[in-house]
């Protein structure tokens, strides 16, 4: 019953197509790899030295202990670029079917009719379609794949690339570094309000594998923009790797809430970075949705460098059999009069693991500045885990901060109400479940709220039946 | 009259510890039933063991409702046969509101697609008579709802779900005189002949309102004696200390 019904849960997601590729690296990390990959993909110089740079860096960082075990990783056993066998296209008609069938059934071309103003997708190492509309070009929005970027707008990229986020970071930053490939760049010129999202989508599906784009926002002074991320791939039985980077610069008065909803599959390991540059009264909200993936380690992190800049982190992770999802937020208070504000939220089923590790740390010069994190989570049985592990750092006496923890386990008084009404016991706890995800459910782009619930219906009745 | 629930010989375990010690009760369609007694005598160990909260253990005794044996089924399943149990302290359950759930339990109860406009007729038409603020039907279910707010709740689902035995635990406890009325009436509206009423309580208020047909006394896990509405009277005066 219960394999059943989780093949049917990930059905859309787990449709595999062949391993069909116009190139790909054989496996481990070398500097002829690496080199090659450079090769491959026309890098510019200062890009090929980038790389051989970053793998120096890879090459002397220790890998993390401090978190989830990492041992079944084994880089020799990767390959860390795929090119599809296709082109950037500007019409899905010129996407190969299988590709194009892949996204349609993900339903991005149909999102894209209805409800966002420009989409990317990439496909293994590759993006495959990029498209925006009309009127955002004309106010000088610039939308599209890392590759083209860097060749249109050299200094813009070269200004911005891993300055946010340097190599030396930790070891699968530096890993990114040297193997980057795809991605996404944003730039919303000064003023200019983008009204409808932007959304790029990774998809990977080459065994064996891994995926490592970089997705580069700049949002000019006063200008406002709403980025969508999602994320999904097919099962296999090797552990596949996803080492992204995401580099955000929220300028004075912007406005920026980029949203993710990660559903990758149970064999990948998701070692991705996320940090923002925040500037004087701008503002970064993060929506961050965390249901896939084998391991997770994913701490998007926030810099309030100019004075009365907040940020908001709002996340949901759900973890289920085998999975360990170790998130949180970090916020780095940098100016006066800055807030956080923090809602997190996990759910843990069937032997899964929780974790919330967090980062508060209010410098001596942020003077009455606010921070409040509150994070929950809900165990669904006796042998699911929850934890939390948050760090606070305050450095001066002139804040107001609160951080408030709860945990608990599914109340089984709440269940004996609920099901004494003629709910079954699938249908009592899934309404728990999804009024405890409601207040972040409600933050997540719609179509991917409704996606949450099917979500929390069929892995229920996955841990029931 | 014809019987709807039958209580043989129950034997009632909470905790490893026998709290209810061999009960029989008989209720037919068309009656309203008191049991009474002292805190810590069983009564709501009766009433969760009826509907088979599995905090609860049967060790011996059958539970027979409109000719079944319900003894081992579900909650669920013993709901949608027609039982309905008014909690003591409902549960707060966040991210649905009053209205939607009571659509879904409704739904799940007949197993039938509720139409939209007759069931809100019918809800405000209830509302109206308890008394209830129609702002709390968004409001998710129970969640920051005052004490007597929860109960007239209970009181609105047992209207809208209506069960064919509605049993009420402790009810009436912590509501204000007015409160309490409302919830007679509510009671009176629901009632008929061709369903049944279980009141567990341990005052005599409640009963000021309604006409009762048996009266149990429940002590130490045993009903010690049964009597008409004169019993309960008799209660209020003495206490329970002759029955103990």
């Amino acid at each position: 019953m219960k394999t059943q019904v989780e093949e049917i849960n990930r059905n859309i997601y787990d449709i595999k197509n062949k391993d069909e590729y116009d190139f790909k690296i054989k496996k481990g990390i070398t500097k002829e790899i690496i080199e090659e990959i450079s090769d491959q993909k026309n890098d510019p110089e200062w890009m090929r030295e980038f790389r051989l740079k970053a793998l120096e860096v890879y090459n002397q960082l220790e890998m993390p202990t401090w978190g989830p075990d990492l041992s079944e990783l084994n880089m020799d056993e990767i390959a860390t670029y795929v090119r599809p066998k296709t082109k950037l296209n500007t019409s899905w008609e010129d996407v190969p079917e299988d590709i194009k069938n892949t996204f349609d059934k993900l339903g991005i071309p149909e999102a894209e009719k209805k409800s966002l103003a420009g989409v990317g997708a990439q496909y293994d190492s590759e993006v495959v379609y990029h498209s925006m509309k009309e009127d955002l070009i004309k106010q000088g929005v610039i939308y599209t794949d890392m590759e083209t970027a860097i060749r249109e707008y050299p200094e813009l990229v070269k200004k911005h690339f891993m300055k946010c986020v340097p190599v030396t970071d930790h070891k699968f930053v530096a890993l990114h570094g040297a193997v980057w490939s795809g991605g996404s760049f944003v730039y919303v010129p000064k003023g200019v309000k983008v009204e409808i999202p932007l959304q790029s989508y990774f998809r990977l599906n080459s065994p064996e594998s891994g995926q490592f784009e970089h997705t580069l926002i700049i949002v000019e002074k006063g200008a406002s923009l709403h980025f969508i991320e999602g994320c999904s791939a097919p099962k296999y039985n090797k552990v596949n790797l996803h080492a992204g980077c995401v580099e955000l610069y929220v300028k004075d008065g912007a406005y920026l809430r980029y949203s993710t909803i990660e559903n990758w599959s149970k064999n990948m390991l998701n070692l991705n970075t996320k940090k923002a540059i925040v500037g004087k009264n701008a503002q970064m909200d993060w929506v961050s949705g965390s249901f896939g993936s084998k391991i997770s380690m994913l701490y998007p992190m926030s810099i309030l460098n100019g004075e009365g800049a907040k940020t908001e982190y709002t996340g949901i992770s759900f973890a289920g059999k085998g999975q360990n999802l170790d998130t949180g937020f970090k916020v780095v208070h940098n100016a006066p009069n800055t807030s956080s504000v923090v809602n997190s939220k996990s759910i843990s089923k069937n032997g899964g693991k929780c974790t919330y590790r967090s980062l508060v740390r209010i410098k001596e010069n942020a003077k009455n500045s606010k921070s409040s994190v509150s994070c929950e989570s809900l165990m669904l049985d006796d042998f699911s885990i929850s934890d939390t592990i948050p760090v606070n750092d305050i450095q001066t006496d002139e804040v107001e901060f609160s951080h408030e923890a709860k945990i608990g386990k599914i109340s089984d008084k709440a269940i004996f109400y609920l099901m004494s009404r003629g709910l079954s016991e699938e249908d009592a706890k899934a309404m728990i479940v999804r009024g405890f995800a409601e207040p972040i459910a409600k933050e997540l782009p719609v179509e991917y709220a409704v996606e949450m619930n099917n979500l929390i219906n069929l892995e229920l009745e996955g841990a029931i039946g | 009259m014809s019987k709807l629930l039958e209580i043989k010989n129950l034997h009632v375990n909470a905790e490893e510890k026998e709290i209810l010690k061999g009960i029989n009760l008989n209720i037919n369609k068309g009656e309203i039933h008191v049991i009474m007694g002292p805190n810590g005598s069983g009564k709501t160990t009766t009433a969760n063991a009826i509907l088979n909260n599995p905090e609860y253990t049967k060790t011996e005794g059958k539970i027979i409702f409109d000719g079944q044996d319900i003894t081992d089924l579900k909650t669920d399943e013993i709901a949608r046969k027609g039982i309905f149990m008014s909690f003591q302290l409902p549960e707060e359950i966040p991210g649905i509101s009053v209205t939607n759930f009571l659509k879904y339990a409704k739904n799940k109860a007949t197993g039938k697609p509720v139409k939209i406009f007759e069931f809100k007729d019918e809800l405000k038409k209830y509302m109206e008579e308890l008394n209830m603020n129609p702002k709390n039907m968004e409001r998710s279910l129970n969640v920051g709802f005052s004490g007597g707010e929860k109960k007239k709740n209970e009181i609105l689902q047992m209207l809208v779900l209506n069960p064919k035995l509605a049993i009420l635990d402790e009810t009436d406890s912590g509501l204000d005189v007015d409160a309490i009325k409302t919830v007679s009436k509510g009671i009176k509206m629901f009632k008929n002949d061709n369903n049944a009423v279980l009141i567990i309580t341990h005052n005599t208020k409640i009963l000021h309102e309604l006409k009762v047909d048996y009266v149990h006394v429940l002590v130490n896990g045993k009903i010690v004696k049964t009597g008409e509405q004169d019993l309960a009277e008799e209660i209020e005066e003495n206490g329970y200390a002759q029955y103990k």
